[in-house]
């Protein structure tokens, strides 16, 4: 076995949208061939724009949806075809924690309730008792077991975020897709969460995909980032490397536009300000995807799609990669 | 320096079935011409409440308001406050101007984009149609929308989330208000889209000696944009202060916290220094500081007045205060060492 826990092979997903203007078909590249691997207990961040395809890359990895080509091999067996019931199985294994804390519970079932849940679909009994789990799973998230019988409602955003951890952690998964957790909870709840799941991580040793369009976060929890833009990755660099060097122009361009709680500096820093919106992903720029909007494009990025290549310890898909 | 706003202990509250909520309780704050002042604070500290009293946007009989609000209306003040509502639309848009966070539902998703910002002009120069659609191609040219005048053709669905909340900040600058309220104007919008929102914002400072009333949550657009910043919590202003002395010398126990708990893209890997708790009930406030159960830093103060006695917004600086038990110059001392190791 190698110590990759998740390869991922040139996956794709493109959703298609009915009819175009002259009645051929047309499909939403979300995802446009990917790919990367995830070593046991590592944390990958992606991070792009919205619309980049980085939820829809999360959820065709935990087979949510159904992948369009490429492949997904998880602890070296090819699930790509696994059909549903198959897959059932190997969920216990791989879980996903969601972005709004609010719609991802049923407002009408307990918390014990909630938690549980992924005992029972999967027929397991925990040998100290479905409720004690549960309880122990509560403590653990920093709630209070005390709260088994409340419904999700009488819970803070924050709390409710530690429900979806814990039931995320329930079955003690190997492997954790965490999309954006953290980005609807204020600054001083948001840190309590992002240590919570610093911890569990390690104490676990759940590998992540950590899912998030603010770089400040992803910086803090990944061992490795992953960029994308239209749905193709154009970085992916350990994470100190990828802030300190940046190789790729939309890196730079990224890490430039995050304001930092520094008034000075943010007086004297060079701003680089891209001008323009996200390209349609119906319509992808042709060449490079990032051509339209990049200070840095020649005649050959606007024809030759850049391969994801090794520059340094990093891969990077651009013609004219910066910091070398 | 021309003052443009100024409220006075502003008091908003709202009858719910579970009591009363203070949603904001005495909050007083001054805008002039030139400068952006922020209100930073988390859900429910009342930031959004004083930017909609402002604008008198409150439901007659659901929010009870008490305190000043004066508003410069072209040299002479008026009390949003005591104004009937006639008076409030005379004011609002011309004198004082809002843009929201979500820029789609502040659109309409069936009329064209151009017709809405000439309704915005027409609203205070009726009849004038022709004027108002001249202006409101200026106004998206202003903003830095490509082909004004095809685009005022189309609907609000045809614009991005960046293209929308520059219509927004067009229609806002239809009767060129001296006075904007922007209420978390980027919160919607990704990062690379946002830097060219608050560029844009300076310009507009900057050429039309414009005031803003930031209201937001993110620390790192306070400290690209604002001049002075004001930090709410439960309801109340706990530091006003210049920009730089609320990052790099901040009074208040709360906002230290504030700072430490921002994951930094330039900081090393460690451990978040997260704000135990929660935000307390604005319905059961707790009788001290509102935000003693979560300081770190109550025992430093020497009487122990925190749960019992609300501290008032005291500082021996004239341009910055805060609200704290705990002697000034010791709390100089303390947060001195945690910004240095914040900012190493």
């Amino acid at each position: 076995m190698s110590d990759a826990i998740l390869k991922i092979e040139n996956l794709v997903k493109h959703f298609p949208t009915g009819k175009g203007k002259r009645g051929e078909k047309e499909v939403v590249k979300a995802v446009d061939g990917i790919s990367f691997e995830l070593k046991a207990g590592e944390t990958i961040g992606l991070v792009g724009e919205s619309g980049c395809g980085k939820t829809t890359a999360g959820r065709t990895i935990l087979k949510l949806i159904e992948p369009t080509s490429g492949k997904i091999i998880f602890e070296d067996k090819d699930i790509t075809d696994y059909s549903s019931s198959k897959m059932r199985a190997i969920r216990a294994q791989m879980q996903i924690i969601f972005q709004d804390p609010y719609s991802a519970l049923n407002p009408r079932q307990t918390i014990g309730k909630i938690i549980s849940a992924p005992f029972e679909i999967q027929g397991i009994t925990p040998t100290e008792g479905t409720k004690t789990a549960v309880q122990n799973l509560m403590a653990r998230v920093g709630l209070n077991p005390e709260h088994y019988n409340r419904y999700p409602h009488e819970f803070s955003g924050g709390q409710r975020q530690r429900i979806g951890i814990a039931r995320a952690i329930a079955l003690k998964p190997r492997f954790i897709v965490a999309d954006e957790p953290v980005s609807a909870l204020d600054v001083s709840i948001q840190a309590q969460v992002i240590n919570l799941l610093e911890d569990l991580q390690q104490e676990e040793k759940i590998s992540m995909i950590f899912i998030a369009h603010d770089l400040s976060v992803v910086q803090h929890i990944s061992n490795r980032v992953a960029v994308m833009y239209l749905g193709k990755m154009m970085e992916i660099a350990a994470t100190a490397d990828l802030y300190a060097k940046p190789h790729h122009p939309y890196t730079t361009a990224l890490l430039s536009a995050v304001p930092q709680p520094d008034p000075r500096s943010e007086r004297t820093r060079e701003r680089i300000i891209l001008t323009g919106d996200l390209p349609s992903p119906i319509n992808p720029p042709s060449g490079c995807v990032f051509n339209t909007r990049c200070w840095k494009a020649q005649d050959k990025c606007r024809t030759d799609v850049p391969q994801l290549l090794q520059v340094g310890g990093s891969q990077v898909a651009c013609h004219f990669p910066e910091n070398i | 320096m021309t003052e443009l706003l100024r409220i006075n202990d502003l008091k908003v509250s709202f009858k719910t079935d579970d009591g009363l909520v203070h949603a904001v309780d005495g909050v007083s704050l001054t805008v002039n011409a030139g400068e952006t002042v922020a209100v930073v604070g988390e859900s429910g500290s009342g930031k959004t409440v004083t930017s909609l009293s402002v604008m008198g946007l409150h439901k007659k009989g659901q929010a009870q308001l008490s305190g000043s609000i004066s508003v410069n209306d072209h040299g002479t003040f008026k009390d949003v406050i005591s104004l009937n509502d006639e008076e409030i639309r005379d004011i609002r848009g011309r004198a004082v101007a809002m843009i929201f966070q979500d820029p789609m539902s502040s659109l309409h998703p069936f009329y064209k984009i151009g017709n809405q910002l000439a309704e915005a002009y027409l609203v205070h120069n009726r009849g004038k149609k022709k004027e108002a659609m001249v202006r409101a191609l200026e106004m998206l040219e202003l903003v830095g929308i490509p082909e004004p005048k095809k685009r005022a053709e189309e609907f609000p669905h045809q614009f991005s989330g960046g293209m929308r909340q520059r219509v927004m900040i067009a229609m806002a600058l239809m009767n060129s208000p001296q006075m904007l309220i922007a209420d978390e104007p980027t919160t919607a919008l990704d990062v690379t889209v946002q830097a060219q929102i608050l560029t844009l914002l300076e310009k507009l400072k900057k050429e039309f000696n414009m005031g803003i009333l930031l209201i937001t949550h993110d620390l790192g657009v306070v400290a690209q944009v604002a001049d002075r910043v004001n930090v709410m919590y439960a309801g109340r202003i706990i530091e006003e202060a210049p920009v730089d002395d609320i990052f790099y010398a901040p009074l208040a126990p709360y906002t230290l916290g504030l700072l430490k708990s921002v994951p930094r893209v330039t900081a090393n890997n460690d451990r978040l220094k997260a704000i135990p708790g929660q935000p307390p009930s604005l319905i059961n406030l707790p009788v001290g500081c509102p935000f003693a159960p979560r300081c770190e830093y109550k025992e430093h103060s020497a009487e122990s007045g925190c749960n019992t006695t609300r501290p008032e917004l005291l500082g021996t600086s004239a341009t910055h205060r805060a609200r704290c038990h705990i002697p000034e110059s010791l709390r100089q001392e303390l947060f001195a060492k945690e910004v240095k190791e914040l900012l190493a």
